[in-house]
Formats: C-alpha cells, structure tokens, sequence
C-alpha cells in the first residue's frame, strides 16, 4: 500500500502527472459543458421542455444525482485549477531573467492566455452559479410554475428574466468569448497530454476542438442575445 | 630508443585471438582499485571510458565540450565499416583489413589493421544492441552501402548522421556508467599536462574552463582520446575547439609523435568565402557519383557565369586525366588535381579557390530516365531530373544553399579540398600504448591503423574498436604490473606541472600585446597549408620550417589575451592550443621533409611518376611515387627540449601478409 | 556580388553566473553578408578586442549544425529566424543592412548562464543519466541482425535521435519546459524493441531527473517543434506523456512487489 501511495505522490507531484490530472479534469468539464449548452438550448423548445428538464435534474435519484454532479464537478474544477495554478508558478519560476526580445513561433494567442482566461471563467462561474442557483440578490428561487399537474421551479422565467438585464448578458458573453477561448487551446492540449495526439491525429484533434469551442460559444450565447436583442420570451 | 610494438606471434589471423589468450587479467576485486583517467569523449574515449567502468575499473573522464555528447565524432556523416558480409558480396575481415592497408597506401601496421578488421563486426552488433538506429531494410535487417570506392557494400549508417548516432550510442553507454558511479565526468575541463611519475603517466593537469581552477587527477594509468590535429591549418573540417594539446602536452613529455604529415584533404567541401572564414564544411563524397568536376579551360573565362561557358572551353579535368574512375577518383587523387586547376589560375569564385561540380548532366540523364520514350520538353525533363537529384541529394543541396546562398540545381556547385582528418598521432604499440609506460592513446589521437591515408567510414570504425574492444583487454598488461592507487596528487610531480601551467597562463595575460590569438592561428593556417598542405616541396617546406621558430616567438611576445585565468575565458584557451600549434606545426613540417616519397595523403612534388614512366607503364604522370625501399617505416619524433631539432626514430613496416602494390587509378 | 551590411547589435553581456547582465549597443558595420552569424560574432570580437575590450563569450564548436554546442537566441527566437537550422549555419544574407539583432543566450532557471551568451547545459546530461541508455555490456550484444526491426520503427527512432542536444527547445518554450527533449531521446529508446526491458524506469527516472533540474511544463504550444533546428516532432511529447502513464501504472499496481529474491543482488 504504501508503494502504491509512494506512486502517487510521485505522480502528483512530476509534471505530466500533474498535466494529466489537468487533462482528465479538463476532458470532465468539457462534456459537463456540452450536456449543460444542450440543456440550456431546450429554452428554444419551450417553457415546458427547459422546466422539465431542470425538475428531472433537481428529482434524480430522490434529489441525489444532482448532488453527485455538483460534487464531482467541484473537485474537477478544484483540482483542475489548484494544479494548473501550481503548473503555472512552476512555469513562471522555470525562466527567472526574461528575454530582452520577445517572439512568438507558432504557439496561438488561446494557449497563451489559458491562466487569464481559466481565472475568468472561474470568477464567472461564481457569479454564475450565485445567480442561478443560490440566486443571491434575486428572487428566481421564488419562481414556480405548475407543470404535468406538479408544483415546479419555473427555470424558463429565470433564464429569461437573467438575461432581461443587460449587465448580466455581457458578462456571460464576454465569459463565453473567453470560455471558447480557453477550449480552443484545451481541448486538442487534453489529446496532447494525454498521449492519444499522434502526428495524424493531431491537425484532426486541433479541428475538433476549434470546431466544439466554436459550438459551445454559439450555443450558449445564443440564448442571451436571442433574449436581450430579439427579446424571445420578454 | 627501440620501438617495440609488441606485435604478437602466430599467423596475421590469429594474432588478435593470441593475444588476448596471453593478456594479463585483473583480479575482479581489485579492479576497482585502479583508476583510469581518460581524455577525450568522442567515440574512443567514451567508449573506453564506458567499456572500463563495466569491468570494474574506476574511470575518471574528462572533455572540454559542455558535455560529453559534442565532441567531434559527431559530425561524421557517411558510415562506418564492418566486415559483416551481410549483403553476401564477397566481403570478409581479409578483404577489409586489405583495403585498409592498400588505402593507407602500405605505411599501416598490418596487425593492428587486421584487428580492427576483426573486431569491426562487434561493433556493430554493440551499437545496435544499444538502440543506435542504423538505417534498415524493409525486411527490418540492417542496410549496407557501398562507401569511398569499396567494391563491397560494408558501410552501415544512419542518414548523413551516422558519426553522431554512433557517438550519442557511446554516451548513452557513459551516461549509464555514471548513473552506476563508475565513471566520473568532467565536462568543460580541458587537460594541459600529463605528469609522469618516475617515467610513467600517473596523471593529469586540467583547467576547469568555466571558474579558471587548475588541478590535478591522478590515476593508475592516462587514456587520451583527443582527436586529431586538423586545426593546425586553422580551416578544417574539425570543430573549432579541435586542438593537439593533449598530444602534443604528451609528447612533450616524452611521447613519440608518429608520422604528423600523414594529413587527409577532403575533396568536396564549400569553398572559402572570404577572409573572415572559421570553418570548413564538408558535403559528402557521395555528391561525386552524378556531379562532374570542372573548370575552365582559359584562365579568362574564371570570371564568367558558369552558364556562359560553353562546353568545349570546360576542363572536365578527372574524367580526362582518369578516364576509367573519372569523378569518383579517390580523394587524394581528385583534391590534389583540383589544387592543380587552381594553381594555374584556372579556379572558380571568390578567390579563384573553387571547381566546379556540376549537377546540369545527372538532371538531363535522369529526367530522361524518368520520361522514358516519352517525347517532352527540355524544361520538362530538367523538372523531372532535379526531383531524382533532390530524392538522393536534398539535404546537401540545401545545405550548400544555405551556405552560400546559391541554388545547386541551377547552377553548379563550386567546391574545395579541405583538412578532414589527420592519420598521425601518438606512437603506439599493439596494446594501443605509447612508449612512455602507462600512457595509452586511441582514436584518431593515435597512428596506428590508417597509415598514409584513411577509407572513407573507417574513422568511426577505429575510434570504437580502440574503445569498445582493444584496450579493455590490453590495458590490463600494463595495469597488472602497476600497484594500484601508488600516486596521489601530492607528488610534487603535480605541483611541478601546476606550477608550470599557471606561469604560462600568467604569461599569456602579461603579454598585452597587439595581436588576437585567432590572427596567429590564422597565419599558422595559411602557412601550412600553402607549404604542407596538398602538395609539399622542399623549398616550401624549409621555408615553413624557417618562418615558425619566428612567429612563435612572435606570439609569446605580441599576443594579447584580454580578461585574467580565473574566469570563462575563451581567448586563454584558444592561446594554449595555438601556441601548441606552433610548436607542433613545425614537427608536422620536419616530417614531410624527411618522407622523400609521396604516399597516400602526403605528397611531395619531387616524387611522381613522369612521363616516362607513364609509358613505361609504371604509373601515371602526376601520381604519387612512393619509395617502400627507404621510407617503409614509421617515423617516430622525439621531443629533444628543442621545438626544432627533434628525434627521428624509425619503425620498420614489415609486412607478412600483403604484398606491396601501387595504388593505381588510372 | 556580395554586398557588406551595418547592423546595430544588442547583445547580452554578463560577466559571470550570479552577476546581473545588460545589454550592451555594438555597432556592427561592414559585416559580409557572406559569413555566417558566428563569424559575424568573430569579427566584432576581433574588433571589441583591438579596441582593448573584453570579447563576448559565446559557445561554438562544430559550426556545421550538428554538434548543438551554439546557443544563442537571435531576435527573440533561438538560433535565429530562419527555421531547422542552428546559429552556426545561419548566414548574415537573412539580414538587412541598418538592422538591430538582439542577441541573448538561452534563457532558463535550469541553464545558468556562464557568461555572456554561454550557458550550462548540464541539466541534459543529468536527465540522460537518470535512464536515456540500453543497459547493455560491451561484448554481450547478440549478431547485429538476429533482432529485426521493422523499417517504420527504425526510421521512426533516427527521427527522435536526430536531436542534437542544443536547448533550443527549451530556449523557446514559454515555460522553459524540456520536454521535447526528454521525449526525443526517451522516445527513440522506448519505441525500438531493444529499449523494451527499461522503458518504465527509463520514462520515470528521466522524468525525475527532469522536473527535478528546474524546467517548466509543456502546455502544448509547440514553440519547441518550431525552434528545433532539426525539426523534431511534438508527437514524441505525446508518447511521453503515455509512456509516463503507463510506466506509472506499471510501477505502481503492476510491476511485483520488491525485495522477495530478485536473486540478481
């Protein structure tokens, strides 16, 4: 057992270990994305579909799966961002003296913000969630809607009434914008760190994840503009 | 002084195999006792150093290069021969080792030749077994070229990198006797005497090049692995640090320096662009199985683009004077007639120091091999002639591009003979050690194998046998007598030599005179090469000989070396080796002198054949006459105390085995 | 005809490790668009020094771009502008008269620098060390041909030996990460059948070796690939990483439990 700990702490503690905790951590939070923008897209389909859905998210497993979500997505994102916080200081420190001249080969501009913007995302993601789901400062928790004759929390007037303020889109623009940003860069790098990339597959994964990064910006964004500036729903 | 080579008994063929039956073996337990100190670590001391550590011995190696991987081994491209017969041509260890000799134009010693032949084959199964990616077959079996105009494929490689694989394989080998504690390295530390202990090495004097500290390592016996002297003509294909130091430091103390003028000029190499020139590269001989070598008939024509001189007013000067090789004449044959076009003026570009080597004929040829009986366009053809050309030669277009920024393909090459390799080194006797007991030289350092003139993709295969094979066996015979652990540093012979080393350095920083070392170096170079280069007279011998005891002592009074011996100072460093080039450069002119017969890369004007004797049908006008009645020996210099009255000493050559012929190419 | 250039330089001058450095204006006139970069370097030596002043150390040794001892990084890019090639090789036609060349050395907490633009790299050496062999004793090594290896896999391995060592890779990176080194050289041992046996405590012990020296992170930007002048890939930096996982899958549930007579003591 204790070589088996020795391991992981070896492991924890080198670099690829750390990048592929990153990387898996990372693979969590990009399909987590994917399910959350097809959720949030039923807005599109309806009051009826976006509120069933989020009452069968709130009623899984007698309440629990949303639980077993919300815990397994919060140690993803904290280990996810204690190490590359880590990555990062180990970085900074690797290059004491900077260069007099500094030149860019080939690295995109996405892999050189990934900190800025994985920082931002985060600040988003608390706002985020004190909005929606602790919904501090607001009053949608007292939204209720009656739904197949059953008392529900009505999530299509939250949304709706999220976006009606402007503050509030632009911030979850700007957050996608970066959001994209950060997948860009993260979801071809997860391929990479993970040893799957292979001198083929490489321009493939590139094109998937600018191709997946460009959906989940649309797609997210899609439903403040439509709100605010053709003002579906108001 | 006798010079006792200590070659063994028996027939040619079984000498190798008896002598290691009659070495002395090392008590496994006492092995680590003894410490080796090792110079060098290219591919013989590397692989020395790595072979000792893994019998037991305690190794300390030392190189100048920031790690052991950069010494210059490295920068061999072609290949390097084994007698596997893998490709069933008909080659074996006899064959080899005959072309070796015969290569060597008969002044090689025949048993140490036919041992490297032997040992040729391990060499490549160790190198393999160590994950040196040697180029394959798509049967996954190892590939063969033919190399240098050997009738066999026996030259195995890896790309154009094969010196670098073969060398990081020697490193990978030092690197896990590091890891296992028995090899102690010691980069950016650059040996400056070896100090003897009553007549025998015991041990070194290094400078550590990065803080300026002077110490000492003693050992039970000193390896030195370093290489040749190339740069003594300052451009050379050699890496800028290539230095003769660490023999020349030797000899000094005592070690016979054998047959310095024996020097090989490489024939395809980029020529000399101007005045501020440090380096000379070489492309690979292969270039010359498609490019035609030519100049201008008229010296008038020198001037013109090479496209406006038509084809009856060039000199297509190998294929007229042998007709049979043409362009594929060996290397000393093609450098020296292309000295001669030069010599009459007849030269290309900067300097008229260039020939042609022109591509435009191979393209056309293949492009109509391509096109079959396709009937098509001139340009059409060219198009698919230069990807035929580009598909065998690509890198080395490309690199000549990059060097002198003119397009190969369209139009022709212009090349140069350059210093390549040096044949001469250290005396040495069948146990690879010199005669001053306890000093063992390998590698190119020594003289023994390639006797006037080296075979192309022999060099690789000398340094790692000497490494590799021969002194793991032979060095017990000379350990097996010592005690081991009998010096310490604390010999005042250590604090004799220090002592020494750090006057010269204070000498060098007081002198503050008016000169960089590089413009001597310059100098020196330029002298050598006009007067013991490719082609040596008398006169221009004597009148090297005259000018160097003048610009040494020139040097030692006008050399300015900025900054102090206590720091990274590469000025300091390069002042050593130059001074020791100037030294060494008038034993190397002495030499020649001496050697009145032309033989493999040593050629003196007074001795060819002439026109008679070319219908008698001796030899070709023009081609190397060489004298095995008087000069069928190995000249072995003593350092007398005098720079220029050195010792001869002659070891006879006798040859049992082969019998002596003319090289002929005609 | 060749033509001279006048070039103003900026190189990096600093007179020992724990010094600090400046940059320090040399004009550099009437430069032989001909020469090469170091040689343009030796000719502003010689010049530096007949003024009486103190030369700018730099590391060189072969200058055919193969022995990786030059280091220097040429306007914010290691070894120059022009790609797959090393400073030495680099030749002053590349530049225009009335330039400014900023000329630095490699720039990395685990490369100290000596002096001026020369730097040590012995960070490598201890990375190779700690696993980049064959443990294989000369002598035992079976016939050369008795183990056959396909073609792909040995031309895949020269690809990953072409590494010349230089830093360049670690010069670039923007985290001063040496993986693309430490996978070039572990890479060519692990993907050829000869490096079989100790292909997981060779990934774990360079790895090791490697986080120890001080180097950062890869995060996948490539700069490395770039800068290498001799263009090795980053899919040897995937490999690692794979091999990493599964050496420590290996080491740590797989490999048995040590000290129960290995018997080789």
């Amino acid at each position: 057992m204790s070589a088996l700990l020795k391991s992981f702490s070896t492991f924890l503690g080198s670099s690829i270990g750390k990048k592929l905790l990153v990387a898996l951590t990372g693979a969590v939070l990009v399909l987590f994305l994917l399910g959350h923008m097809i959720g949030n897209l039923l807005i599109f389909a309806g009051p009826d579909a976006i509120n069933e859905y989020g009452h069968f998210l709130q009623t899984m497993l007698h309440g629990g799966g949303v639980w077993i979500a919300r815990i397994g997505l919060l140690v993803s994102v904290v280990v996810h961002i204690v190490l590359t916080i880590q990555l990062t200081r180990e970085n900074r420190a690797a290059r004491t003296e900077r260069y007099g001249y500094n030149a860019t080969l080939q690295a995109s501009k996405s892999s050189r913000i990934m900190i800025l913007s994985g920082l931002t995302i985060l600040a988003f993601i608390i706002y985020h969630l004190l909005h929606f789901t602790v919904h501090a400062g607001n009053n949608y928790g007292t939204y209720q809607v009656i739904l197949h004759g059953e008392n529900v929390h009505d999530v299509y007037k939250m949304v709706i009434a999220g976006f009606s303020w402007l503050p509030a889109s632009i911030f979850y623009i700007i957050a996608m914008l970066l959001l994209c940003s950060h997948l860009g860069h993260g979801v071809s790098s997860m391929f990479q760190t993970l040893g799957l990339a292979t001198e083929r597959t490489r321009p493939i994964y590139e094109k998937i994840g600018s191709a997946y990064a460009a959906l989940i910006l649309i797609g997210n964004c899609s439903i403040p503009i439509a709100i605010y500036v053709f003002h579906y729903g108001r | 002084m006798s010079l006792e080579a200590h070659i063994p008994s028996g027939p040619l063929s079984q000498k190798w195999s008896n002598h290691k039956q009659d070495s002395k073996l090392i008590n496994p337990a006492n092995k680590r006792k003894y410490t080796v100190i090792v110079v060098g670590s290219g591919l013989a001391g590397s692989s020395a150093a790595a072979t000792l550590s893994e019998l037991g011995y305690n190794v300390k190696c030392f190189c100048f290069q920031d790690s052991p991987r950069r010494a210059h081994s490295i920068a061999a491209q072609g290949g390097i021969n084994a007698a596997k017969n893998y490709q069933n041509d008909g080659d074996s260890t006899y064959r080899l080792f005959y072309d070796t000799i015969k290569g060597g134009d008969f002044r090689a010693r025949e048993a140490n030749v036919y041992r490297l032949a032997e040992v040729s084959a391990n060499i490549i199964d160790q190198c393999v077994a160590q994950g040196v990616p040697l180029a394959r077959e798509y049967g996954g079996l190892l590939a063969n070229r033919s190399f240098g105009g050997a009738q066999v494929s026996r030259t195995f490689y890896a790309r154009g990198q094969t010196g670098q694989q073969l060398l990081l394989g020697a490193y990978s080998a030092l690197s896990k006797e590091i890891a296992r504690g028995g090899v102690q390295m010691f980069s950016r530390t650059e040996m400056l005497d070896l100090v003897l202990v009553d007549g025998q090495a015991k041990g070194i004097v290094v400078r550590d090049l990065v803080t300026g500290k002077i110490s000492s390592h003693a050992g039970d016996t000193v390896l030195l692995c370093t290489g040749g002297y190339g740069n003594v003509f300052y451009l050379s294909t050699n890496a800028k640090g290539c230095n003769t130091t660490a023999i020349w430091r030797a000899h000094r103390k005592g070690a016979l320096f054998a047959n310095p003028c024996y020097t090989q000029i490489h024939p395809t190499c980029i020529p000399v662009s101007g005045d501020y020139q440090s380096k000379l590269t070489l492309m690979s001989e292969s270039l010359r199985n498609d490019g035609r070598v030519w100049v201008p008939k008229k010296k008038d024509d020198c001037g013109k683009p090479p496209a406006q001189i038509p084809e009856d007013a060039r000199d297509y000067y190998l294929e007229r004077k042998y007709p049979s090789y043409g362009n594929l004449a060996p290397r000393d044959i093609s450098s020296r007639s292309a000295k001669e076009a030069c010599d009459e003026g007849r030269g290309v570009g900067p300097g008229g120091l260039g020939v042609y080597l022109d591509f435009a004929d191979a393209i056309l040829r293949y492009g109509h091999d391509q096109a079959a009986d396709k009937n098509i366009s001139e340009p059409e053809l060219r198009k698919l002639g230069k990807a035929v050309v580009a598909e065998k030669y690509g890198n080395l277009f490309d690199m000549y591009e990059c060097i002198t920024g003119e397009n190969g393909y369209e139009q022709p090459m212009r090349i140069y003979p350059a210093v390549h390799y040096t044949m001469g080194g250290l005396w040495v006797d069948y146990n690879l050690m010199s005669n001053v007991p306890g000093l063992h030289v390998l590698g190119e350092a020594n003289f023994s194998d390639h006797g006037a003139n080296r075979l192309g993709a022999s060099a690789l295969m000398q340094g790692l046998a000497d490494g590799y094979f021969v002194i793991p066996t032979t060095i017990a015979n000379y350990l097996a007598s010592q005690k081991p652990g009998s010096v310490k540093t604390d010999h005042p012979a250590f604090k004799e030599a220090e002592a020494q080393i750090n006057g010269r350095t204070k000498k060098f920083i007081d002198i503050k005179g008016n000169r960089t070392v590089d413009s001597y170096h310059r100098e020196l170079g330029l002298l050598m090469w006009n007067e013991c280069g490719m082609a040596r007279s008398r006169e221009g011998l004597q009148k090297a000989i005259d000018r160097l005891p003048a610009l040494r002592e020139d040097f030692w009074n006008n050399v300015r070396v900025p900054g102090s011996g206590a720091d990274f100072n590469q000025e300091l460093e390069k002042a050593g080796r130059v001074a020791d080039f100037l030294e060494f450069g008038e034993l190397m002119c002495l030499d020649a002198l001496q050697r009145e017969e032309s033989c493999g890369g040593h050629f003196r004007v007074e001795h060819q054949y002439t026109k008679e004797d070319e219908a008698a049908k001796r030899g070709q006008a023009g081609e190397a006459l060489r004298d095995d009645t008087n000069y069928s020996y190995v000249a072995a210099w003593e350092f007398t105390g005098d720079v220029s009255k050195p010792t001869l000493h002659k070891e006879p050559l006798t040859y049992e085995e082969v019998h002596l012929a003319v090289r002929s190419y005609v | 005809m060749a033509s001279n250039l006048n070039l103003k330089l900026k190189i990096w001058r600093q007179p020992s490790t724990n010094a600090k450095g400046t940059f320090q204006d040399i004009d550099a006139n009437n430069i032989p668009e001909t020469a090469s970069f170091l040689e343009m370097l030796d000719i502003v030596n010689q010049r530096i020094m007949d003024g009486g002043g103190d030369p700018v150390a730099f590391d060189h040794d072969c200058r055919e771009g193969i022995c990786g001892t030059c280091s220097m990084v040429i306007n914010g890019i290691p070894h120059g502008p022009r790609r797959g090639t090393t400073a030495c090789q680099l030749h002053m036609r590349l530049f225009k008269s009335g330039d400014t060349i900023w000329i630095e050395p490699f720039r990395a907490k685990a490369f100290p620098v000596i002096k001026d633009l020369a730097v040590d790299r012995s960070a490598f050496d201890r990375i190779m060390v700690a696993g980049g062999f064959i443990s294989v004793r000369t002598g035992s090594a079976q016939d050369a041909n008795a183990l056959p290896i396909s073609k792909d896999d040995a031309d895949s391995a020269m690809d990953a030996a072409e590494c010349i060592g230089c830093g360049a890779c670690v010069a670039t990176c923007k985290n001063a990460s040496a993986m693309l080194f430490v996978s070039a050289k572990a890479g060519q041992l692990n993907s050829l059948p000869q490096g079989q046996p100790e292909k997981h405590r060779r990934v774990l012990g360079m790895v090791q070796a490697m986080d120890k020296s001080g180097f950062g992170n890869c995060t996948n930007q490539y700069e490395c690939e770039a800068a290498c002048p001799k263009g090795i890939s980053v899919r040897w930096i995937a490999k690692l990483n794979r091999d990493y996982a599964l050496a420590t899958v290996h080491e740590s549930l797989l490999a048995p439990a040590k000290g129960k007579g290995g018997g080789a003591a």
